[in-house]
């Protein structure tokens, strides 16, 4: 009997089902050893089939994307109760994503920016003429999968890179599991796995940070020597430094390591220790360089972030219940 | 009448300044708004700011931290990198909607009581004028 | 086994729709006699990307809005950096360009292969009526063949390596940037792309072979493609060369009427002369639609404003494909089907493997091109940043980034047009009009609503796309000068997209 496998997405962009077809020809292999029962952009199992399947029935769901609507959150319960093992699959998923952004503003912003006004802006309920149709609830925030239903692991990356999906399948499929709620990927900084690493000057002290577009960057050398904000000492890695080999700056898609509780506020440490300067004007022009904060700290895990991990934030209570939420 | 709101303030005060200087304020006897929990590390520079989000989180309507004079740092510079990490941090909470008035940083030395009690009231006092920290939704950058 | 669809008195869902991108729900109402009264094609999805990119540096946009779709993040990181350009004033040095293009069209090839081998083509390559639990790319290996389907994979991986060794990465590429790339290309790699790109000629010619082999030699498939129940008149919009050839990259934005005659022809820097919003409320889904005509419900015909983008209607609003192989089969497809335009939506799954072949022999022609490995492919911006429109054609359609920014570049607006967006009203139409067409007062199962969800397919529509977020329209007044430059008439567009004369 093969195991049972569920692949689903929530608030995501598809990247991370793109990335478990860049398994190229691997892929084949992992479609021989696997059923798969639930993939949307792929078959056309229907909800329907899924949700008459018995519970616990299926071995391993990977669910990635944020959640954001109710809609969401139903099928992450849904994917909870048929399965023995939930995954959180991808930043997304595991930390809130880039979506996740969009907890600097809320639902009620959004809809009134997206559709002004207008009379016809989308409703959750919609009667006409006999018909009746139904929209999901925009939450007021977006939330990490682990704060609607319990995760057993978590697939780091936006998206999670090939070997890093390779040996989470593997692992998972081996019979030998992992320890409950890990990270399934190296557990040290970013930095250590750099090609870079050799140019890193010792005590490293940025003089001047400057946005990429601003500069050249050399393509040998270490980019916070360079005066570009790199999130590596900050970031998991597992990702082979694709960013850097690109010449671009990491931006932290890997998550924090797992020591860290809130890589936002690990990342701003990270960047601000090696400042060179000591005095508060020499050390706000530096600052400067690095004009929004908040967006290239948290780029990925906003809704992780401690200050709004609180239960009274969320829709979930403190016993795993729906809670009644007391914003709307 | 409305209880009056009593902000709660998680102080980090440095071992070998700050800390000695809220003993001697004691010690002096000095009165001052009761409002802050001290928490003792050994220095300023120990401060992680993930601590200031988390005492945040977890109900601080303030986070103050408390160092050595520039130059005065038991380790040499650990307080220039509290002060670094401290700038950083406080732009970052405001574009998530945390009053800049929350987070605070003072130099205050070991002979120093009476700034002790000068920064907390001073802070408590800001604080019942900000009233109890808001939840984190809702505000754009 | 997989059941019918449940039916809910006269109600029938069809929900997850599936093969496509993003999320999606199909609503049949019915009437007594089993007749479809009423369809409606619900996406409920949205995540407020326009809203929650404001206070971003504009320099992270060419990262940030790709994460608005994984399976095309290419198309929004290319369009994000041509903003850029714009925004801060800068041209890119002619290697980043070529650059640019080269990693376009390697990245055009691969998604379009992604579609018709995995996701809207098992409709034909299997049967659109053939059991669920073979429709989809495992039934393809049955179909075509094992071998065939590892030369799919095989070719998509070597495309997306020369992707990932120019651009860092395939999902979510970092190498955008306002003037030009972050690094130059190697002669390794460029040999590299010149292998691969051959490859890729080749193997869109075997595509376009198949395509004959299965579909065309078919006479089932035939009469379904040329079927009035998948067939629209309405304008067709895209990017077109100095010649009038399908463009990619660059060009001017073509619009045609559904009577084959040029209605607009323009710099696309101005595409809020010509598309405008609507929203209902059962979707989170807008329906764009050509402003100047004004909105009339989902109505097809030249009174309409509704129009149509992707392949069907680049090929139906250029004039050629601007190589030899494509332009060949550019030919064949419209003596085929009967001239220009063709209606047919169906016909979109062909039209979308002559882009293929295009796309195929353009990476192939920048490969060989001398100035590819040109080390200079930055050029710094100087001027401050203040408002930016950058416009391609991703493979779903015509895309569009408008940026507005304050004089340290973070971004105070952005407005996206986002391809699969364009399609809304013309995907609407279809999916209810093969609704009618093969629902109504017939034994229903779960293949005629595979059909239904074909329709759809066809578009191969980004739905996750097409709910990044989009705010009202920018209110806007145009004045219309006669040649001697004094103003006839002007009109007035308000941000509810409603257009008046004054």
């Amino acid at each position: 009997m093969k195991p049972k496998v569920a692949f689903y997405w929530c608030a995501s962009c598809g990247g991370c089902e793109e990335a478990v077809l860049d398994l190229y020809e691997d892929l084949l292999a992992v479609l021989d050893a696997i059923e798969i029962v639930f993939w949307p952009v792929a078959l056309d199992f229907k909800e329907h089939d899924f949700a008459a399947m018995p519970e616990g029935s299926v071995d391993i769901a990977f669910v990635n994307g944020a959640i954001r609507t109710s809609d969401q959150k139903h099928m992450a319960t849904l994917l909870r109760e048929k399965a023995k093992v939930v995954v959180a699959f991808g930043a997304c998923a595991q930390l809130g994503g880039i979506p996740g952004l969009a907890n600097l503003t809320t639902a009620e912003e959004i809809l009134h920016d997206v559709y002004g006004d207008a009379a016809t802006m989308p409703q959750t309920e919609y009667r006409e003429d006999g018909v009746s149709l139904a929209l999901p609830e925009l939450f007021d925030q977006v939330l990490p999968l682990d704060r609607v239903v319990p995760v057993e692991y978590y697939v780091p990356g936006c998206p999670p890179t090939p070997n890093i999906i390779q040996s989470a399948i593997g692992a998972l499929l081996s019979g030998l599991a992992p320890v409950r709620g890990s990270v399934l990927a190296p557990d040290h900084a970013l930095c250590e796995e750099c090609p870079r690493k050799a140019t890193r000057p010792v005590d490293l002290a940025i003089e001047r940070l400057r946005q990429v577009h601003e500069q050249l960057i050399d393509s040998e050398t270490c980019l916070l020597a360079q005066g570009v904000p790199c999130l590596g000492p900050a970031t998991r890695a597992g990702c082979g430094t694709r960013c850097i080999r690109g010449n671009m700056p990491c931006t932290g898609c890997f998550g924090p390591t797992g020591r860290v509780r809130d890589y936002g506020g690990k990342a701003l440490s990270a960047i601000a220790s090696i400042l060179s300067a000591d005095e508060e004007q020499e050390i706000g022009r530096i600052l400067e360089g690095l004009p929004d904060p908040a967006g290239t700290l948290y780029r990925y895990s906003l809704p992780s972030c401690s200050l709004t991990r609180k239960p009274e934030y969320t829709h979930v209570g403190r016993n795993g219940k729906p809670a009644e939420s007391n914003h709307h | 009448m409305p209880e009056e709101f009593e902000p709660r303030v998680v102080a980090f005060f440095c071992n070998w300044c700050t800390y000695l200087a809220a003993d001697l304020a004691g010690t002096s006897r000095l009165k001052y708004a009761p409002n802050a929990r001290i928490i003792r590390v050994m220095c300023s520079g120990r401060v992680d700011p993930q601590f200031v989000l988390e005492a945040l989180a977890e109900g601080a309507d303030g986070v103050l931290i408390g160092g050595c004079h520039p130059g005065d740092c038991h380790y040499q510079s650990g307080n220039y990198k509290a002060l670094r990490r401290f700038l950083l941090l406080r732009r970052m909470v405001v574009q998530l909607g945390i009053e800049p008035e929350r987070v605070h940083l003072e130099w205050i030395s070991a002979a120093e009581g009476d700034r002790v009690r000068a920064v907390i009231d001073k802070m408590v006092a800001d604080l019942k004028r900000l009233g109890p920290r808001r939840p984190v939704l809702g505000v754009a950058s | 086994m997989l059941a019918a669809t449940e039916n809910q008195q006269n109600r029938i869902t069809i929900e997850p729709v599936t093969r496509l991108e993003g999320h999606g729900r199909i609503e049949l109402f019915l009437d007594a006699a089993g007749h479809v009264e009423h369809a409606y094609f619900q996406v409920p999805e949205l995540r407020g990307f326009e809203k929650f990119v404001q206070g971003r540096p504009a320099e992270d946009m060419p990262q940030i809005t790709s994460r608005i779709c994984g399976v095309c993040p290419m198309a929004h990181h290319m369009a994000a950096t041509k903003a850029l350009d714009n925004l801060y004033q800068v041209t890119p040095p002619p290697a980043a360009r070529k650059i640019r293009e080269l990693i376009y069209h390697a990245f055009l090839v691969e998604d379009h292969a992604l579609h018709f081998y995995f996701l809207g083509g098992p409709d034909f390559l299997v049967g659109p009526g053939a059991p669920a639990a073979q429709r989809n790319l495992l039934g393809v290996i049955d179909r075509v063949g094992a071998e065939t389907v590892r030369r799919v994979i095989a070719v998509r991986r070597k495309l997306r390596e020369v992707v990932e060794a120019v651009a860092g990465k395939a999902i979510h590429p970092v190498f955008g940037l306002p003037g030009g790339v972050a690094k130059p290309v190697t002669e390794e790699q460029a040999r590299q792309a010149q292998a691969v790109s051959e490859e890729a000629v080749q193997f869109a010619t075997f595509t376009l072979e198949i395509f004959e082999k299965l579909v065309l030699a078919n006479p089932d498939y035939q009469s379904l493609i040329r079927s009035d129940a998948f067939a629209h008149q309405t304008y067709y919009m895209g990017l077109v060369d100095e010649q009038n050839h399908v463009a990619f990259y660059d060009g001017a934005l073509r619009i045609l009427a559904p009577d084959g005659h040029e209605w607009a022809r323009s710099d696309p820097q101005r595409y809020q002369d010509y598309i405008a919003e609507h929203a209902e409320p059962w979707s989170y889904m807008k329906f764009c639609h050509l402003g100047p005509l004004g909105w009339h419900g989902l109505e097809e015909g030249p009174d309409s404003g509704i129009y149509c983008v992707a392949p069907l209607a680049r090929l139906n609003a250029s004039e050629g494909m601007a190589t030899p192989m494509a332009g060949e089969a550019y030919l064949k497809f419209f003596g085929a089907m009967g001239g220009k335009p063709v209606h047919h939506t169906l016909a979109t799954h062909w039209a979308r493997i002559i882009e293929m072949l295009y796309a195929a022999e353009r990476m192939r022609e920048l490969s060989h091109d001398p100035e590819i490995t040109d080390p200079k492919v930055r050029t710094i911006p100087t001027a401050t940043p203040r408002e930016g429109i950058g416009v391609v054609e991703a493979p779903r359609g015509t895309l569009i980034h408008h940026y507005q920014s304050d004089e340290r570049g973070l971004i105070t607006k952005a407005n996206l047009i986002v391809a699969t967006q364009n399609n809304a009203a013309r995907i609407a139409m279809s999916i209810e009009k093969a609704a009618r067409s093969l629902v109504s007062g017939r034994h229903v199962d779960e293949g005629i609503l595979n059909m239904v969800e074909m329709a759809l397919r066809a578009y191969d529509p980004c739905l996750g796309c097409a709910t990044h977020s989009l705010p009202g329209g920018m209110p806007l007044r145009v004045d219309v000068h006669c040649q001697e430059g004094t103003v006839i008439a002007t009109l007035r567009r308000d941000s509810d997209g409603t257009v008046r004369r004054e």
